[in-house]
């Protein structure tokens, strides 16, 4: 059989790193192909080459058993590619037709297409009003708009990238019948993720890339979750240790109490009645798909937007909800950004200046004066105790890798002994040695009597860590259940907002 | 003058005042939605005045001076477009410093000029139609600028709610990457865009130095300009709200015209202001819906873009 794609020994040279290195792959019509690799191993360079967005410095690419050269999207998509990416391209203030109507070649009547939205919305499981407009869709509904505009062109191979980071468990499954269905017609899938049990579910084959480089190429039904981890990273997966079965006391340290707070942004969320109580000593992880209130929520926490009582917000004893986040930090807060560049850091300042940034309250500043020595000492103890590696602390926070770059600012944080740490998604596009290393970061925090509040997407993760565990849905928060009493498939349903009938928190 | 012709008469007039706001807002409409913040309307506006005033001087013809200052205009914005697309100056210094010039460029070209004659754009004067009561004045006594400017709004409202082309550009302003991953040229399409609104500037220019007042004075548009940029601010981005402000204008600065003449006693400062508050104040009342805003508002609007994917 001809295979419908076909890389030989492609090749990309950026400044300063191989981000394709000779790679083959191979997809065959109807194959669910899997592309797996760690942040940085250059999935996405292989895939912005196949949907002509990046030019290869050198090697060939075979369609359908002839050679092509894919200037640009226009032309991947003439030949019948389809890519949905991992950062949506929609337009907010457009509708799901006139969106997907921008996705496709020009000459075709938007009612038509309207109707055609219907059918295929209809045959592949994909519930979507064309005429609504995106930014009242949930993240779920957006991925299926992407799907629906590439599914509207018929294509041959279908590229979807970490297609599950932003859905509840319930719509990964659904998405897994909507790629099955489609490869069951002969339609090829090249799926990429990290996510290794979702890959043997769903994949005939796996490609595995590691530093630019094929490292292996296998059936991933035939290997364990641990086997292909360790093709990805080449070498053992890292373990979290948890101290064992502590007692929690309660002790609140960090209370919510019925806050409320309209959205700031007209198409944010408004978060309702939010109240939640963090203990000393213990890790409590929200989670919940993006965009239902956690930006909000971190926002209201750190002080960047006030609550409307003082009293909606307690830290260790004290009404906080009109402070600032100066004075919240003085009492003791701590707040890990979810945005690494930008608001975690400044990106084009070194190190030592961004240490001072969250540390000036700490007596780095002496009657007005910065006192540089000590703060770049602090910023050397922050880089060793959390093995950041760069070439010094008077580098660009923007040079560092992800990884490194989040494990400076979360050992800027914790090494300030706050009371209380907010960390939003920690890991996320964080390489598996650093995500483990900030893990372990934030579980030895706990364990010296501070309490860890963290936001993220990834169940698995917060199943590792956390004592208990809540669910934000629409701006609402589910009741905190002990890690223990929950399952993954309770959490799914929560975060569809399915949690008025739970009871009350069974915390502690 | 009864009361019904002085209605006609001060409608007529508030459409005539409001015209070249209208071109110029239009165009920095359509330059806004593509994501690019031009701030130097007021400047485009005074070459292309200046250029269509030296033109229809030298060559006799109005209608020669009219297209020389659309030229003019798009030549204008075509510096600014080089400098902030392909060049990725900041939109708002590049903005400013294009008005500045264009206030100087003018003033030095038009020296020779100031208080030359010429025969301006006189109104169409159609058999029959023209003099029928209420509708001739309203209706076809204009001229021919101003039919164009109606069918220019015509032609913007259609383009951008109606026609692909229209809902491309509106997605660049959206978000560039977006439209750049879709395959789109960014940086092509807000050229047009940006080339549309200085041909629609150099017209607006034209009105005023060929229409309204047919002569050239320094600095003649007066603030014009920048009350064109802010209409399309207040006006959410939507065209029909931009020419209702643009009338709106005119009316006023008509109207106080007219209470003048009657011999009340106001100052005259207070006329001249009185048409920027008003306009502003009601286009920000109709408008404050947070949610339309944040929906008719191109999202990338004055944002560099440079394809680096």
């Amino acid at each position: 059989m001809t295979p419908q794609l076909d890389l030989r020994e492609i090749t990309k040279r950026y400044p300063g790193c191989l981000a394709n290195d000779r790679v083959g792959l191979t997809v065959m019509p109807g194959e669910i192909h899997a592309l797996l690799g760690e942040n940085g191993a250059g999935k996405s360079t292989l895939v912005k080459i196949i949907y002509g967005v990046v030019k290869p410095d050198a090697g060939e690419i075979w369609w359908n058993g002839s050679q092509v050269d894919i200037a640009n999207p226009n032309a991947a998509r003439a030949l019948g590619i389809g890519m949905v990416f991992q950062h949506f391209n929609l337009f907010e203030s457009l509708t799901v037709a006139e969106n997907i109507s921008l996705g496709i070649d020009p000459g075709h009547d938007l009612a038509k297409l309207t109707n055609e939205i219907g059918e295929i919305s209809e045959r592949y499981g994909l519930p979507i009003n064309p005429h609504q407009h995106i930014h009242t869709l949930s993240v779920g509904e957006r991925q299926r708009v992407e799907i629906i505009r590439c599914l509207v062109q018929n294509p041959r191979l279908l590229i979807m990238d970490e297609p599950t980071s932003v859905l509840t468990p319930q719509e990964v499954e659904k998405l897994f019948e909507t790629l099955r269905r489609l490869a069951s017609e002969g339609c090829s899938i090249l799926y990429i993720s990290h996510k290794l049990d979702e890959i043997k579910a769903l994949c005939d084959t796996a490609t595995v890339l590691r530093l630019g480089k094929v490292t292996a190429r296998c059936s991933p039904a035939d290997e364990t979750p641990k086997s292909l981890a360790e093709m990805m990273i080449g070498s053992a997966l890292p373990v979290t240790k948890k101290s064992t079965n502590r007692e929690l006391t309660e002790e609140p340290l960090l209370e919510l109490r019925g806050l409320d707070l309209p959205a700031a942004d007209p198409l944010g969320t408004h978060l309702q009645n939010v109240t939640l109580t963090l203990n000393r000593g213990e890790v409590v992880g929200l989670a919940g798909v993006a965009g239902n209130g956690q930006k909000e929520l971190l926002a209201a926490i750190n002080g960047e937007r006030l609550a409307p009582d003082k009293a909606m917000l307690r830290l260790d004893g004290r009404d906080v909800g009109r402070d600032g986040p100066e004075e919240r930090r003085v009492q003791g807060l701590a707040f890990v950004p979810e945005e690494r560049l930008g608001r975690g850091s400044v990106p084009e300042m070194s190190l030592t200046a961004n240490t001072l940034l969250t540390w000036h309250h700490k007596g780095q500043v002496k009657r007005g004066f910065v006192d540089l020595a000590e703060v770049s000492a602090q910023a050397i103890t922050i880089r060793e105790m959390f093995d950041v590696r760069c070439p010094g602390v008077e580098a660009e926070a923007k040079s560092l890798s992800g990884g490194n770059l989040q494990k400076f600012i979360v050992g800027r944080e914790i090494l300030q002994e706050p009371e209380v740490l907010i960390l939003g998604y920690p890991t996320w596009g964080v390489d598996v040695g650093a995500a483990a290393a900030i893990r372990q970061a934030i579980l030895n925090l706990s364990a010296t009597g501070a309490g860890v509040l963290i936001v993220s997407e990834d169940l698995d993760e917060l199943f590792e860590i956390c004592d208990r565990i809540a669910v934000i849905a629409e701006g609402r928060l589910s009741p905190a259940r002990r890690t223990g009493n929950t399952s993954i498939e309770e959490l799914g349903l929560w975060m569809s907002g399915q949690f008025e009938a739970a009871e009350v928190s069974d915390a502690a | 003058m009864d009361g019904l012709d002085a209605a006609i008469t001060i409608l007529v007039g508030a459409i005539r005042a409001g015209t070249p706001l209208v071109f110029a807002a239009l165009g920095e409409l359509i330059a806004e939605k593509s994501g690019v913040l031009n701030l130097g309307v007021e400047g485009m506006m005074l070459v292309g005045a200046v250029v269509g005033f030296m033109v229809t001087v030298t060559t006799g013809s109005v209608y020669i001076g009219i297209l020389a200052a659309v030229a003019a205009g798009m030549l204008m914005s075509l510096v600014f477009g080089v400098l902030t697309l392909s060049l990725l100056t900041n939109q708002v210094a590049t903005g400013l410093a294009l008005t500045i010039f264009g206030v100087g460029l003018s003033a030095f070209l038009g020296i020779k000029y100031v208080g030359t004659p010429i025969n301006g754009l006189k109104p169409l004067d159609i058999p029959v139609l023209s003099d029928l009561p209420v509708l001739g004045p309203l209706v076809f006594g204009h001229d021919l600028l101003i039919y164009i400017s109606f069918a220019l709004f015509a032609a913007v409202a259609w383009f951008l709610y109606r026609s692909r082309a229209g809902l491309i550009l509106r997605a660049v302003g959206e978000s560039h990457d977006a439209a750049h991953a879709l395959g789109y040229s960014v940086i092509a399409i807000r050229y047009m865009a940006v080339l549309f609104g200085g041909a629609c500037a150099g017209l607006s220019g034209a009105y005023l130095s060929l229409v309204y007042t047919p002569q050239w004075a320094e600095n003649m548009t007066a603030g014009r300009g920048w009350i064109a940029l802010a209409l399309v601010v207040f006006a959410t981005w939507r065209p029909g709200r931009a020419m209702l402000g643009a009338y709106l204008f005119g009316g006023i600065t008509i109207m106080g015209l007219h209470v003048q003449a009657l011999g009340f006693e106001v100052s005259s400062h207070l006329v001249a202001t009185l048409p920027y508050i008003a306009t502003i104040v009601v286009l920000a009342v109709i408008s404050r819906d947070a949610t339309k805003i944040r929906l008719n508002a191109p999202a990338s609007l004055g944002k560099p873009f440079h394809p680096s994917a």
